[in-house]
C-alpha cells in the first residue's frame, strides 16, 4: 500500500523535470576535441605548450593545476571548497572529455576563473594535447 | 554538562532524529528527488547542499548571480536555471532558524550555523582535510544526503590529541 504512491510521486517528479539531458552523453572523445580545436586553431595542439599553460597562474590567483592537480591523472581538490575533483586526464578517467556540452561549459566557466576571459582555439588545441600525452 | 543531562539531550536527539528525516520539505534533509542537473551542476564544485539550508530569497539570488558564484563562474543555460529554481523554491528552508537570510546568502553565515560550530577553533577550519567551512563532508559523513547529526560526525585528520580530546567532550 505504501509502496505504489511513493513510487507514483517519484516517478511523476521525474516526468515534471521533462526531457533532460543524461549525465554523460559520451557523444564526443579527447581525440575529436583534438582535432575539432585544432582545425579552429588552424595549428595543431601541442602538448608541451599545454603543460606550460596548464600549470601557469596568468597573473591571477589560480592555475588549471590548482583545481586539477600536476599532472592532472590523480583526483584533483577544489582550491576554495577542498572538493575532491575526479581525474582529468581520459588515461586516468574513462568519463572525463566524452561530453560536448561538458567540455565547452568547463572551458568556459573555468578559462574565465583562471584568465578572467574565455581561452582561444589554440590554448584549448594546446591543453587537450597535453591531456591527450598523458599515461 | 553533567553526564546525565548529556544522556537526557542524547536520548532526546535519538527520539526526534526519524522526525527531522521525515521532515523533507523546509527541513534541511535532502528531499527524496533530486534533479540530475542539481547534483552534475552544484554539486562539481562543493557538496550539493540540501535547499532547506537556505531561504528562497538566498537561492533566488544565488542563480541570479552564477557568473559570479563566490569568486567562481558558475554560469549556467537559462532553462537549467529555470528548473533548478523551481525546485530550490519549493525545497528551500522555511522553518524557523532557516527563515532569516544570511550574509551574502552563504550558508555558513547564518547564525545557527556559527553557533553549531562556535566550539569548532579557527585552525581545524584550516587543516588541509578540511579547508573551507563549504566542505561540510569532512566532518559530517551524511553531508550529501543532507544528514547533519551530532552522531553522524567524524574526525578530519590532522587533529591534534588535545582537540581529538575536545572534539569528544
Amino acid at each position: 500500500m505504501t509502496v505504489r504512491p511513493a513510487t507514483t510521486t517519484l516517478l511523476a517528479a521525474a516526468l515534471a523535470w521533462g526531457p533532460s539531458p543524461p549525465a554523460h552523453a559520451a557523444d564526443t572523445t579527447i581525440t575529436q576535441q583534438l582535432n575539432h580545436w585544432s582545425a579552429q586553431a588552424g595549428a595543431p595542439g601541442d602538448a608541451a605548450r599545454g603543460r606550460t599553460f596548464f600549470d601557469a597562474r596568468h597573473g591571477g590567483e589560480w592555475s588549471c593545476a590548482s583545481c586539477h592537480g600536476m599532472p592532472p591523472t590523480g583526483s584533483g581538490r577544489h582550491a576554495s571548497t577542498g572538493k575532491t575533483i575526479a581525474p582529468l586526464a581520459p588515461a586516468a578517467n574513462p568519463k572525463a572529455i566524452t561530453d560536448t556540452a561538458r567540455v565547452d561549459k568547463w572551458f568556459r566557466r573555468n578559462c574565465r576563473d583562471v584568465l578572467s576571459r574565455e581561452c582561444t582555439p589554440a590554448e584549448k588545441a594546446d591543453v587537450l594535447a597535453f591531456l591527450a600525452a598523458l599515461r | 554538562m553533567t553526564p546525565s543531562l548529556n544522556r537526557a539531550l542524547l536520548t532526546a536527539g535519538l527520539v526526534l532524529a526519524p522526525l527531522a528525516a521525515a521532515w523533507a520539505d523546509g527541513g534541511r534533509t535532502m528531499p527524496l528527488v533530486v534533479p540530475p542537473a542539481y547534483a552534475q551542476e552544484c554539486g562539481a564544485c562543493h557538496a550539493a547542499y540540501a535547499p532547506g539550508l537556505l531561504p528562497a530569497r538566498s537561492w533566488q539570488r544565488i542563480l541570479g548571480g552564477l557568473d559570479r558564484h563566490y569568486g567562481t563562474d558558475a554560469s549556467l543555460d537559462p532553462a537549467t536555471v529555470r528548473q533548478l529554481g523551481v525546485w530550490l523554491e519549493a525545497h528551500a528552508g522555511t522553518y524557523k532558524r532557516v527563515r532569516g537570510e544570511p550574509p551574502e546568502d552563504r550558508i555558513t553565515r547564518s547564525a545557527w550555523f556559527e553557533r553549531k560550530h562556535r566550539k569548532v577553533e579557527p585552525a581545524v577550519w584550516q587543516l588541509p582535510s578540511v579547508k573551507s567551512a563549504a566542505n561540510c563532508a569532512a566532518c559530517h559523513a551524511g553531508a550529501d544526503h543532507g544528514r547533519f547529526d551530532d552522531d553522524d560526525l567524524r574526525q578530519p585528520a590532522g587533529l591534534t590529541p588535545r582537540q581529538r580530546r575536545a572534539w569528544l567532550d
